[in-house]
């Protein structure tokens, strides 16, 4: 293996050609994308399923639920250094990764997304204090730069560079100031997580997405917290499993993931409770207010199954998987119903953006059905190569597993 | 309903649109797209990609013959008092200010997020999908008092906001105050070309302006009123049908106005 002195040690790894066949499988699906964006850049929005009526669509989406999902990254900081849960210390790493690859992913689907793409740093720039967007643009920066250093000690662990003195000596301080990364990071994830359930909270004139509030926060704020912490944990779980399966390593005990579907488990149930009660307001007080009744709401196209599938299939059914134990300890089960609570909250950003735009507000208008171009498939496909292109240098170059020598001797 | 209120303004410059005399010819639509150089499309028959930020609707009453009764919509931007989109935009690249209440649209800011076209219920809002481009002689129809905007920007109608501007300049030049400005000496494009009179243009603060009375009219309604967008734009119907379409009233609701 050509490799073999960046390789972890005592570990073992595929063949650097098979590792190269992988990374070049990976590499044309980033390069599509690539040309995809180029289309995109060159010739506008109008090359997308975008339109008059449908302002956001998959790229939204898909950035919402990958925010959501990469959620894990700053909860399991929070359990790990804050609340000082040993046993997370197994999976935090890949929490950090997967946390940095999903946020850094979204940012990079955010410059297609916008119509004027050089003009982005206005938000910046000409901020607008009234704007959840503008919170969501400062906390994702911010919290992504606090990602990248969560993710910088990671790679100072490689073998070859952890042997230069100076590196060693930077992981090791960057190790003692992490509780304080995961403490910036607790904070601004839960300001941005909020925030993005607040964009649509917010939309006093679209009925879809429009909450009660408190204060200055409409309760799609705290709802969007809760279903991302609840999927994270739960995801960056699936996240290690499918590592497992793919490599045929073991590289997290069982145990660490059971805790991780209890956490996912309790929050989850956490969520649910609010959120049915939300949705019962919403349909029997909010809507009426607005002049409109609950099946008004829904279509033949984006019908209520949507909503039973989001809070039956993936809501109520993965909390009692998660949350019994005697369902959670049986591995199929465990990751059955951390897959179906990652779909639900996909579900349920995707439910946000589009269906709050399908829906006609004015009686005299009529309902529109969206569907996404080959750009927007293309740019996601790309975005997730890139996500997995990333955990598979991590995983092949750096010590993510703390487990892996044992659980494999 | 709104989380935030917005500032009262001493002037409000509204309209009040008669459905009972609009035909649905489109003369305000051709106006406003002349008024403010809006480029052709490339495809103006594709109504998902295209720019009208004066857009008529058809409302019908979904009876059958004899009893079918249609009536024309035309819909602006209505100016809401308390406009969703503004609080919702990251670069302040609209803002409700002292301009008569106007909402204006600053394209040389706009980012094109457009989290504003998600906020407006009215779907007054445009994203510039394409580049625009006047094919050859046509560029000398260009106003030269409105900015025409690039690829990749929210735009809407602003009561065509120069020739607000326009008026009180002259209004100065005139010796008079341009805070007071009489009927007559500002109104828009989609008002003034209108060949039955069905749009009136003022300021509603001012009683002596007709929109002033004719927002009072127990045929008024405004679109969508009940979602607290509080719009500067009135409708007029008689029938009691039109004025049913106007918001979404629930079965049992009995109808605003007589
Ligand atoms: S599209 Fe432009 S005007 Fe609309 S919210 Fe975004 S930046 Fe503001
Ligand atoms: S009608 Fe739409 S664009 Fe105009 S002020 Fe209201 S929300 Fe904004």
């Amino acid at each position: 293996m050509i490799d073999k002195e960046w390789l972890p040690e005592g570990v073992e790894r595929c063949s650097f050609g098979k590792f190269m066949v992988w990374i070049g499988f990976l590499g044309v699906f980033v390069l599509l994308g690539v040309y995809a964006s180029y289309v995109v850049w060159s010739t506008g929005l109008i090359t997308t399923g975008l339109n008059n009526y449908f302002a956001f669509g998959l790229w939204i989406v898909f950035d919402l639920a990958v925010i959501a999902l990469g959620a894990g990254a700053f909860f399991s900081g929070f359990l790990t250094y804050i609340l000082r849960i040993d046993q997370l210390k197994n999976i935090i790493n890949l929490a950090v990764i997967v946390g940095f690859v999903c946020y850094s992913g979204a940012m990079i689907i955010l410059t297609l997304e916008v119509g004027q793409p050089l003009r982005a740093w206005f938000g910046y720039w000409h901020p607008n204090v009234h704007s959840m967007l503008t919170e969501v643009i400062f906390c994702i920066t911010c919290y992504l730069i606090v990602l990248i250093i969560e993710f910088i000690p990671i790679i100072l662990e490689n073998r070859k560079l952890n042997k230069i003195r100076f590196l060693h000596h930077l992981a090791h301080n960057f190790h003692v100031y992490m509780p304080l990364f995961a403490g910036i990071g607790t904070f601004l994830s839960f300001f941005h997580q909020g925030s993005l359930g607040g964009m649509y909270g917010v939309l006093f004139s679209q009925p879809f997405a429009y909450r009660e509030h408190f204060f200055i926060w409409p309760w799609t704020f705290f709802l969007f917290i809760a279903s991302a912490i609840a999927s994270g944990p739960a995801f960056t779980m699936l996240v290690a499993t499918m590592m497992e399966k793919i490599t045929g390593r073991k590289l997290v005990d069982f145990k660490t993931k059971a805790l991780l579907g209890k956490i996912a488990g309790s929050l989850l149930c956490f969520y649910l409770f609010f959120k049915i009660l939300d949705t019962w307001y919403w349909a029997t007080d909010t809507l009426p207010k607005m002049g409109l009744t609950f099946s008004q709401l829904y279509n033949e196209v984006y019908g209520t199954w949507l909503l039973w599938f989001e809070l039956g299939l993936c809501g109520v059914i993965p909390a009692i998987m998660l949350i019994v134990p005697k369902f959670r300890n049986q591995p199929g089960l465990l990751y059955l119903g951390a897959f179906l609570a990652c779909v639900g909250v996909v579900v349920n950003r995707f439910v946000f953006t589009v269906q709050t735009l399908a829906h006609p507000v004015m009686p005299f208008d009529t309902w529109t059905v969206y569907v996404p171009a080959w750009t927007e498939w293309m740019t996601c496909i790309e975005v997730t190569a890139y996500c997995i292109l990333i955990i598979s240098l991590s995983y092949r170059y750096l010590p993510v597993f703390p487990q892996e020598r044992k659980l494999n001797s | 309903m709104a989380i935030y209120k917005l500032k009262e303004f001493k002037i409000k410059w509204g309209m009040v649109i008669d459905l009972d005399k609009c035909t649905g010819c489109g003369a305000c639509m051709i106006s406003c797209q002349a008024e403010n150089n809006m480029a052709p499309m490339p495809d103006a028959t594709d109504k998902l990609y295209s720019m009208t930020w004066m857009l008529v609707y058809r409302l019908s009453n979904g009876k059958p013959f004899p009893d079918h009764d249609i009536a024309y919509l035309p819909r602006p931007c209505v100016q809401c008092g308390n406009p969703n989109c503004v609080p919702v935009c990251p670069v302040i690249a609209t803002t409700k200010d002292e301009e008569g209440g106007i909402v204006s649209q600053i394209s040389p800011r706009c980012i094109g997020c457009r989290y504003c076209m998600a906020a407006c219920p009215y779907r007054a809002r445009y994203f510039n999908w394409h580049d625009p481009v006047w094919p050859q002689g046509m560029e000398k129809t260009l106003t030269p008092f409105t900015s025409t905007r690039p690829r990749g920007v929210v735009e809407k109608c602003h009561y065509c906001h120069h020739r607000f501007k326009a008026a009180k300049e002259k209004a100065r030049y005139d010796g008079r105050d341009p805070n007071k400005l009489d009927e007559d000496d500002y109104t828009t494009a989609c008002a003034q070309n209108c060949p039955t009179g069905a749009i009136t243009f003022g300021d509603l603060m001012n009683p002596e302006h007709k929109v002033a009375k004719l927002a009072k009219s127990p045929y008024a309604f405004r679109l969508l009123e009940r979602l607290g967008t509080d719009p500067q734009l009135y409708y007029m119907s008689k029938r009691e049908w039109v004025r049913r379409q106007g918001d979404n009233y629930l079965e049992h609701e009995p109808t605003k106005g007589v």
